[in-house]
């Protein structure tokens, strides 16, 4: 069974649940596959740490925690250092680069990619939506997740009012992650 | 009859269970939810009270559980179909009119997003001890209906069951999900109103004047009548007789306790709904139930490609217990593994089925999260020698 297990973690505020929800939404309703999105349920609040785990799959998932995610995508120091050593050996990092600065406890064979999300996201006219710029990245490196279904994914999940902002937030990140890919990395 | 198109949400979504409840409490008729908010169960009260005013019904925050528990059987009684959503805490808190539900015999819903306890125990995270608690919590004989949920999908589909079976036998049903099935994540598919089959309420054909609220004609569930429709009725906790008024007496007594638990046990073998794979023949059956069944799936899968011939028997209804299915697994069966996330609640009801014709072995957990896979294996592992 294909199956791709992914950590979201960041501080809560930066839209990391928000984030697990799309690419949740977009493989169960628009992909066609199964997901299941957990959140780390905790007293927590807006800047303390914020995770959530998503299994996107073939066939039916039994199982719903992920332990040693396939990919994990960060966009805050904490999470980094919480989250990194758990990364499957061989696994894929998706980083926010200006915030985040590797160290040497990656697992062996990780990929690592940066994007500068945050920077993107204030160009793009709101700090706000770097949660989507790293779903978009996410998308573009993965392909876990179709453009076309995070696109609607995205649309129907915002705010009204802010689609076009997100969707350029998201096409914003999933064209960094193909030149990523493309450009060898 | 068909749900009313008005409150279902037709459509394929990502949404969590506490959510699907309560679409599928909207769809299955739900129109009165009192509510003392609890996590993790409260987005199951939130959803309801941002969507019920566009349906048309009311929910009510109410000062506690008690006055919840009650508040949702005089709605009953108005004519609604009705809900009310706690947690272990809040649970506790209803037990005195849980009784009061089975003796007056108020179709009601009572949702309970188990939590780790005892007490305040663990807000946020996964148990599944609340499951002899509503088998036993309120004084006196009666039977209660309990459903067992594994995913978003089935907390929309077995709550639709849950209304349909409160009304049919005229008790309160509780819908046993947990931390993890409220607030996971999964596609949910809502069908057509026109596809999803609600149960109405027994109403009487009687006039006023001629209609006994607690006369049976030979069924075993008394029919109803609505305040407002110009019937005179007396609801009482006492125990009474066919008019609904007190009748202290041994006789009157026998009559009314032996039918509100006949009305249940004399339909067990209707009401027993589980999921059976692989377990004709099998060497050993894990039974499970809720958040659990979903991992003990993953160590029967295990167990299989080490060559064990283990079956798996998920509970879908948890009360009544479906011991004549346990009772002939256990001709064949070696052993029987019941992993729970609490310290050996339902294992208790297996080896009582099973009355040692095979092994039982129970796979307790504290709660706070689910079991490892690997810890179930071993115990299969461990029965198939």
């Amino acid at each position: 069974m294909d199956k791709t297990e992914i950590r979201v973690g960041g501080l809560g505020g930066q839209g990391v649940i928000l984030c697990g929800m799309i690419i949740g939404k977009a493989a169960s309703i628009f992909d066609g596959k199964h997901a299941t999105l957990i959140q780390a349920f905790g007293p927590e609040a807006r800047g303390s740490a914020c995770s959530a785990q998503v299994t996107v799959a073939d066939e039916a998932i039994g199982y719903p925690y992920v332990k040693n995610p396939d990919v994990l995508i960060v966009m805050s120091p904490d999470a980094y250092t919480q989250f990194a050593p758990q990364l499957k050996a061989g696994g894929t990092l998706l980083y926010e680069k200006e915030l985040i600065t590797l160290d040497d406890k990656l697992p062996a064979g990780v990929k690592a990619l940066g994007i500068p999300a945050t920077r993107f996201a204030e160009e793009l006219g709101r700090r706000l939506v770097l949660n989507i710029v790293m779903t978009g990245f996410f998308a573009g490196v993965t392909g876990v997740v179709s453009f076309d279904a995070v696109e609607k994914a995205v649309k129907s999940s915002v705010p009204k009012g802010t689609e076009d902002l997100n969707l350029r937030a998201f096409r914003k990140g999933y064209e960094y992650g193909r030149d990523q890919v493309a450009g060898g990395n | 009859m068909h749900a009313d198109p008005k409150g279902v949400l037709t459509g394929i979504h990502f949404i969590d269970g506490d959510h699907a409840a309560c679409e599928g409490a909207i769809a299955a008729g739900c129109r009165f939810v009192a509510g003392y908010p609890i996590t993790p169960s409260t987005e199951v009260v939130e959803r309801f009270a941002a969507r019920i005013p566009l349906v048309g019904g009311m929910f009510i925050q109410m000062e506690d559980e008690i006055a919840s528990s009650i508040a949702i059987q005089g709605a009953a009684w108005a004519g609604k179909k009705v809900m009310t959503v706690t947690s272990g805490p809040g649970l506790s808190l209803m037990m005195e009119h849980i009784g009061l539900a089975a003796i007056t015999e108020v179709p009601c819903v009572f949702v309970d997003v188990q939590r780790g306890g005892p007490s305040t125990g663990l807000p946020t995270l996964p148990a599944q001890a609340d499951m002899m608690q509503v088998k036993w919590g309120s004084h006196g004989d009666y039977e209660p209906i309990a459903l067992s949920p594994n995913s978003p999908q089935e907390c929309f589909d077995l709550m639709i069951k849950a209304f349909n079976l409160a009304e049919s036998y005229r008790v309160p049903v509780f819908f046993m999900m947990d931390e993890v099935v409220g607030h996971m994540t999964e596609r949910v598919v809502i069908p057509e109103a026109s596809e999803i089959d609600v149960v109405e309420r027994k109403w009487t054909a009687k006039k006023p004047g001629e209609y006994r609220p607690y006369e049976t004609d030979g069924s075993m569930v008394p029919e109803m009548v609505k305040a407002g429709d110009g019937y005179r009725i007396h609801i009482t906790g006492l125990t009474h007789d066919d008019r609904g008024y007190p009748a202290m007496n041994p006789q009157a007594q026998d009559k009314l306790v032996k039918r509100l638990v006949n009305k249940i046990r004399d339909n067990r073998d209707k009401l027993v709904d589980v999921r059976a794979d692989g377990v004709e023949g099998a060497d050993v059956v894990v039974v499970s139930f809720g958040i659990t069944s979903r991992v003990a799936a993953a160590a029967v899968e295990a167990a299989r490609r080490k060559g064990v011939k283990v079956g798996h028997l998920r509970l879908i209804i948890s009360w009544p217990f479906p011991a004549k299915v346990i009772r002939d697994l256990a001709l064949t069966a070696k052993a029987f593994v019941v992993p729970e996330l609490n310290m050996g609640q339902m294992v208790l009801e297996v080896e009582r089925a099973v009355a040692g014709k095979a092994a039982v072995i129970s796979v307790p957990h504290a709660g706070g999260t689910v079991h490892e896979p690997s810890t179930i294996l071993e115990k299969i592992m461990e029965a198939a020698q």
